[in-house]
C-alpha cells in the first residue's frame, strides 16, 4: 500500500488560509480548535514563506511514543490515527509533537483538557465504522469515499500536495526543476527522516 | 535661448546617469525569487526550530517546526524509565542490604514502658495527610509513566484508559492536599531542622548506623534533617513543576513544557526511593520509631539513645507515662 504524506509547497503558498478553512467546515472542527494552520515566516520581510501546516503523520511517531494509554495507531496507508474512547487529555503528545499539531477543546483547567483533536488525513477514526458516530467524533471519512483530503483538495495554487508520499515527491521535484527554485518539503526530514533529493 | 538650451540638455544629461546609476542590478538580471528565501535547513540550523506568524490568536500555533519534539520522546521513553528503576530498585536493594547487615536496630537498653509526647496531634494529622496523598500520587504518577508496559497487557486497552483517565484525575486533585502538607510540615518543623554544631557528632559516625554508637542529636538528628530538607527541596521541585503541567502553557512555553514534564518524572522518583528509606527506618527498620507518627507518643529511652539533648529538655518538662496507661496518657 502506499504511503500517505502531506507536502506543501511553500514557494506556491500564498497564505489565503482557504485550507484551513475548508478543514474547518468539512469536519465542523470545534471554536478555538484548528487542525490546519498557515505560518508565514519572515512575514513582511523579502523572501517571506508561508507554510500550511497540520499533522504530518510521521514516520515512528513522536506522539504514539509518548502517549501513557496508547491512543495512537498508524494504518496501513501511514497515517496516524488516536481513538478518542481512550485519550486521557493528559497533553504529553503535545510535548513530543515536531509540528504542534495535537489540539484540546479545554486548556487551563487542573489538566482537564478534553479529548485531543487533530488533522485525521481525512480518514476519521480508528474505533468506529463511517457514519454518524465517527463523524462527530473524528470528521469526516473522505477516504472511505475514495476522495484525498479536502486541504490539499482546496488548495487554490496547489501549494499543499496529499497523496502517495512517492507521487507527490515526483511532483515537487518537477516543478522545482521547470521553474529553477524551491525551498525545500518542509518537515519531511522531521517527520519522516528523508526528504525530498533536489 | 542657446545658453539655456545647453543648461536643460546638461540636467537631463545628470538625471538620465542618476537613473541608471540608481537601478538596480538585478532589475536586469533573470528573476531568482529564492535569493532571499527563508530556508527551513537553514532555520533549523540556526534555531533548531521553525517559527512565524499565525493568523490564529493563540501564540504557540507560530512554532511550525519544532524538532526536539523527537529529543524529548527519547528521553521520556528511553531515559526515564532507567532513572526511575535504578532509583527504585537501587533504593530496595541498598535498604534490603543494610538490614541484612544492621537487622533492626533495637532499643539497646530495651524498652522502659514509659513514654514522652514527641508529636502532638496536629503534626501527626499533617504527616499523614502528605504521607498518604505522597503514596496516592506516587501510585498514580507511576501508572502514567509505566502504567503502559505493565498493566495495559493486563487490563485490555479500554480498562486501562478508564482507569488511567481516572488515575490522573486523582493525581491533579490530590496534589493540593500534597502542597499544603509540604508547606505545614516546612512551618511546623523548620526551626527544628536547622543545622547544628551537635549534628557533626552525628555526621562522623554517620549516626552510628555501622558503628552501634548513639551520637547525642536534640529533637531531630542529622538524618532526620537530611530527609526533613530533602523532602522540602523535593517537594518544591516536584510542586513548581506539577504546577506548571496543571496549567499548561501559562508560564512556559513548548520548551519549557516538556522540561517540567521530564523534571517531575525525574524528581517523582527519586523522591519516591527517598520515601522507600523514610518508610524503612520509620516502621521495619528500628524499634519504637513508629510510635512518634503513630500514638505521638515515644518510648523514654528510644528518646534517650536517639535524641539524648532533647530528651532531657524535655524530660525536664513532662512527666513520662506508663505506655499501656491509656486513661493515664490519652492519645491526642
Amino acid at each position: 500500500m502506499a504511503r500517505v504524506k502531506f507536502l506543501c509547497d511553500a514557494d506556491r503558498c500564498i497564505e489565503c488560509n482557504a485550507c484551513v478553512t475548508a478543514c474547518k467546515n468539512e469536519h465542523e472542527v470545534p471554536w478555538g480548535i484548528n487542525r490546519r494552520r498557515v505560518v508565514t515566516i519572515n512575514d513582511g520581510k523579502p523572501g517571506e514563506r508561508s507554510v500550511s501546516m497540520a499533522c504530518m503523520h510521521c514516520t515512528d511517531a513522536p506522539c504514539a511514543a509518548v502517549c501513557p494509554v496508547n491512543c495512537f495507531q498508524t494504518t496501513a496507508d501511514g497515517i496516524v490515527l488516536h481513538s478518542k474512547e481512550l485519550c486521557i487529555g493528559c497533553g504529553y503528545c503535545f510535548y513530543a509533537c515536531p509540528f504542534g499539531a495535537p489540539q484540546y477543546p479545554k486548556v487551563t483547567n487542573f489538566g482537564s483538557r478534553g479529548k485531543m483533536d487533530k488533522c485525521t488525513y481525512c480518514a476519521g477514526g480508528p474505533d468506529d465504522k463511517p457514519g454518524k458516530a465517527e463523524y462527530e467524533r473524528y470528521g469526516a471519512n473522505r477516504l472511505a469515499e475514495g476522495k484525498l483530503p479536502i486541504c490539499a483538495e482546496m488548495c487554490s495554487t496547489k501549494a499543499l500536495l496529499a497523496g502517495d508520499g512517492e507521487i507527490i515527491a515526483q511532483i515537487y521535484k518537477e516543478r522545482v526543476l521547470k521553474r529553477g527554485y524551491g525551498s525545500g518539503a518542509w518537515g519531511w526530514q522531521t517527520a519522516y527522516r528523508e526528504t525530498v533529493a533536489l | 535661448m542657446k545658453t539655456a538650451n545647453r543648461i536643460r540638455a546638461a540636467f537631463a544629461a545628470l538625471a538620465f546617469g542618476a537613473a541608471l546609476a540608481l537601478t538596480p542590478a538585478s532589475a536586469q538580471a533573470p528573476v531568482n525569487p529564492t535569493a532571499s528565501a527563508v530556508k527551513e535547513e537553514q532555520l533549523l540550523k540556526e534555531l533548531d526550530r521553525v517559527t512565524g506568524r499565525v493568523s490564529i490568536p493563540d501564540r504557540k500555533a507560530g512554532v511550525v517546526i519544532q524538532p526536539e519534539g523527537r529529543e524529548f520522546r527519547a528521553l521520556q521513553t528511553r531515559a526515564m524509565p532507567w532513572v526511575a528503576i535504578v532509583a527504585i530498585f537501587g533504593m530496595l536493594a541498598l535498604i534490603a542490604a543494610f538490614y541484612l547487615y544492621r537487622g533492626r536496630i533495637m532499643i539497646d537498653s530495651g524498652k522502659s514502658g514509659m513514654t514522652i509526647k514527641r508529636f502532638g496531634g496536629f503534626d501527626r494529622v499533617v504527616h499523614w495527610t502528605t504521607a498518604v496523598s505522597f503514596l496516592t500520587l506516587a501510585a498514580t504518577g507511576l501508572n502514567t509513566a509505566f502504567g503502559r508496559s505493565l498493566l495495559l497487557p493486563l487490563m485490555g486497552e479500554h480498562a486501562f484508559a478508564a482507569w488511567a483517565e481516572f488515575a490522573k484525575m486523582v493525581h491533579n486533585y490530590v496534589a493540593f492536599a500534597f502542597m499544603a502538607g509540604i508547606v505545614a510540615m516546612f512551618v511546623m518543623w523548620v526551626k527544628d531542622n536547622i543545622f547544628q554544631m551537635i549534628d557533626m557528632e552525628w555526621i562522623r559516625s554517620f549516626g552510628g548506623l555501622f558503628s552501634h554508637q548513639h551520637p547525642p542529636s536534640s529533637r531531630f538528628n542529622f538524618g532526620e534533617k537530611w530527609m526533613f530538607w530533602s523532602i522540602i527541596f523535593l517537594g518544591a521541585a516536584i510542586s513548581a513543576t506539577g504546577l506548571m503541567l496543571l496549567f499548561p502553557f501559562q508560564w512556559a512555553g513548548i520548551q519549557g513544557m516538556q522540561w517540567a514534564t521530564l523534571i517531575h518524572g525525574v524528581v517523582g522518583v527519586v523522591f519516591f526511593a527517598a520515601i522507600l528509606a523514610h518508610i524503612y527506618i520509620g516502621t521495619l527498620g528500628m524499634e519504637g520509631a513508629f510510635d512518634a507518627m503513630g500514638s505521638g507518643r515515644v518510648d523514654v529511652n528510644w528518646a534517650k539513645e536517639h535524641h539524648s539533648v532533647w530528651a532531657e529538655e524535655e524530660l525536664r518538662k513532662q512527666t513520662p507515662q506508663p505506655a499501656d496507661g491509656r486513661l493515664a496518657a490519652p492519645a491526642e
